[in-house]
């Protein structure tokens, strides 16, 4: 497509790549450097001698981390938060993205429906009322606060109905006329031909579940109810030490080998490592999603 | 029921009972469709439209027992104490001039590095870079505050270890209210930009070679061909992305801020988000909150549908 035979092209070529390759380090480097502190002892840590490899490597952050109870208690609200979202959004998304890819003359009322959700894009109560709100509802310390209010994932519903749409029609009516009804159509043919879209979709949601923090943070009534993400975010706002002072003679060898920092960034990567573990085989989906997400069609 | 009087005059006799079955027949074939939409209508009734009617606490004196239909009311007075308070205009300006800034680089560079990486020849160089600038991307403000607290440190922090080994004394990065909005800018960049980069990417992708090879055969440079053939190619794509973003002129990013900022850098850094949540959550004062968060949601509001509405003109955008 472009020719790089001349000499300035060729010097073009070079600055391009090293800026580029530059800028991509870059953005990795601060993620590895701190997960290279996370590997490292806490004199070494201290001492600034780490920069993208663990010096005297060890995993004391890491064992440390893992295993107290409250970590092990926000794991838990977390793995039911994706469990129960992911199906509760997926089900919700595609029982509303089906209706809604039908045109206005076969379906009565499809344009208020429409309007019904697109209005929820373009204005809101603010945070305060939804506050109230779930509070009125009685839901506050419980694990459908972090899921119902977020139920009907409109851009998701939007990203599916788009593609149920170049399922070609003819497909869904000839099903129709050998007396199928619209679950049956749905569940054998919408469903099947959307499998991609539909991994992309159940990705999505599984990172935003997991990466929310915000709701647990003001809806949960106690730290044992927080999800993961909201541990780590008291654990980063506060320079808390108490974890030092109450600690047992079998703690006090552990913690020798760590420090505040150490165990920070062993629960920062510890929080981080479902997405980055999957991140490089599922790529393609995450790819997928964001230029579906965008540009539709 | 227009339409039925029609066929009824058409068609003689038996014919308007034959419609009614038919369109009885109609309704009945649709119902699943409405059975299915159901459950969204009502959770949405619950979680958007009816925290729309607690937009009444801002015109009340909020007690959360006596709740939004039950509260005593008293006019304007929180829109006037809000008006009154020291820290508003600060607190918006800040929200504008962040969000904004977050708005013009956060569409250039991802434009730039979409053309600059188009030219790599190599799908291995190109699909790594790709690979690695869009991590962050997926990794939550908690996370990469975390991160970025650790590194900026002044005392353990590896930038300020960089910085000193070339002499220079440490700097408290995240303390000083001067730097903050643009240490919220660069990172929210670093953050998001790999994700605008696959869009534009995907745009240039779209575009027809031949009008390359043609630019080619005229004599064109790389710069000429950029200007002449891939930015024209990825304007549709970069407007609508324009267009869209003006919906979020009052978003400076919550989660970004309040991950990164304390009292030190309220000053510059304070937003109309985490405004709302201390003076709401923290202080127990939900009326004032909600007028800030009604003002909020207004001007989003009439900016996102100029955003939609300029999107559709321009880039022949329909949403649904």
């Amino acid at each position: 497509m472009h020719s790089y035979q001349t000499l300035r092209g060729r010097i073009f070529e070079t600055v391009n790549y090293t800026f580029l390759i530059g800028a991509a380090l870059l953005c990795v480097f601060p993620i590895l450097h701190v997960l290279a502190v996370s590997f490292s002892s806490s004199t070494a840590a201290a001492s600034g001698q780490v920069t993208l490899w663990p010096v005297e490597f060890n995993l004391s952050s890491y064992q440390y981390a893992l295993t107290k109870p409250q970590f092990l208690t926000s794991f838990v609200v977390t793995l039911e938060r994706v469990g129960l979202g992911l199906a509760i959004n997926m089900l919700l998304t595609i029982f509303a993205a089906y209706p809604l890819s039908k045109e206005k003359g076969e379906l009565y009322g499809r344009n208020a429906y429409a309007w019904y959700l697109f209005v929820t894009i373009i204005f809101s109560g603010g945070m305060i009322p939804w506050y109230m709100t779930i509070k009125q509802f009685g839901l506050m310390g419980s694990l459908w606060a972090l899921i119902l209010p977020g139920a009907v994932p409109v851009f998701n519903v939007i990203i599916l109905l788009n593609f149920f749409r170049q399922v070609p029609k003819e497909i869904g009516e000839s099903a129709v006329m050998d007396g199928a009804g619209h679950w049956t159509v749905l569940s054998r043919i919408y469903l099947p031909l959307s499998v991609p879209a539909l991994a992309t979709l159940v990705l999505f949601t599984c990172v935003g579940h997991w990466n929310s923090w915000f709701d647990g943070l003001i809806l949960m009534r106690s730290p044992s109810e927080y999800p993961l993400q909201t541990y780590l975010q008291t654990i980063i706002a506060s320079r808390d030490m108490s974890l030092f002072v109450s600690a047992s003679q079998e703690e006090l060898k552990l913690l020798s080998q760590i420090s505040d920092r150490t165990l920070k960034s062993a629960q920062i990567f510890i929080a981080a490592a479902p997405i980055l573990a999957v991140y490089p085989f599922l790529q393609k989906y995450f790819m997928k999603g964001i230029v579906l997400g965008s540009v539709k069609g | 029921m227009k339409g039925m009087a029609l066929t009824e005059s058409v068609v003689p006799g038996g014919g308007a009972a034959k419609a009614r079955s038919r369109k009885t027949a109609k309704i009945r074939q649709q119902l699943p469709m409405h059975v299915m939409m159901l459950p969204c209508i009502l959770l949405v009734a619950a979680f958007s439209y009816y925290p729309m009617i607690g937009i009444v606490i801002a015109f009340q004196n909020f007690n959360p027992t006596k709740g939004f239909f039950h509260s005593p009311w008293i006019g304007l007075d929180n829109f006037k104490y809000m008006y009154a308070m020291p820290d508003t205009l600060q607190v918006l300006w800040n929200t504008v001039f962040i969000a904004l800034l977050k708005i013009v680089l956060g569409l250039i560079v991802p434009v730039v590095f979409a053309i600059l990486l188009d030219m790599i020849r190599r799908s291995f160089v190109k699909r790594t870079i790709q690979t690695l600038i869009y991590i962050p991307h997926f990794l939550s403000w908690v996370i990469l505050s975390g991160i970025l607290i650790d590194i900026l440190s002044p005392s353990e922090g590896i930038v300020n270890g960089l910085l000193n080994a070339i002499g220079i004394k440490p700097i408290f990065f995240l303390a000083d209210e001067r730097m903050f909005p643009y240490i919220l800018v660069t990172t929210d960049v670093w953050k998001e930009f790999g994700y605008g980069t696959i869009i534009y990417l995907a745009a240039i992708t779209s575009i027809n070679p031949s009008l390359y090879e043609a630019a080619v055969m005229d004599g064109a440079s790389r710069v000429r061909q950029v200007f002449h053939v891939t930015l024209p190619g990825m304007m549709p794509i970069i407007v609508l992305m324009a267009t869209l973003s003006l919906g979020n002129v009052l978003n400076a990013g919550f989660e970004q801020v309040f991950n990164l900022y304390s009292p030190i850098v309220y000053k510059t850094g304070d937003i109309l988000d985490t405004f709302v949540y201390r003076i709401g959550l923290q202080n127990s004062q939900y009326g004032v909150a909600t007028a800030v968060g009604l003002f909020k949601s207004v001007v989003s509001f009439l900016f996102i549908v100029t955003g939609y509405r300029l999107a559709s003109k321009f880039a022949g955008y329909r949403i649904f």
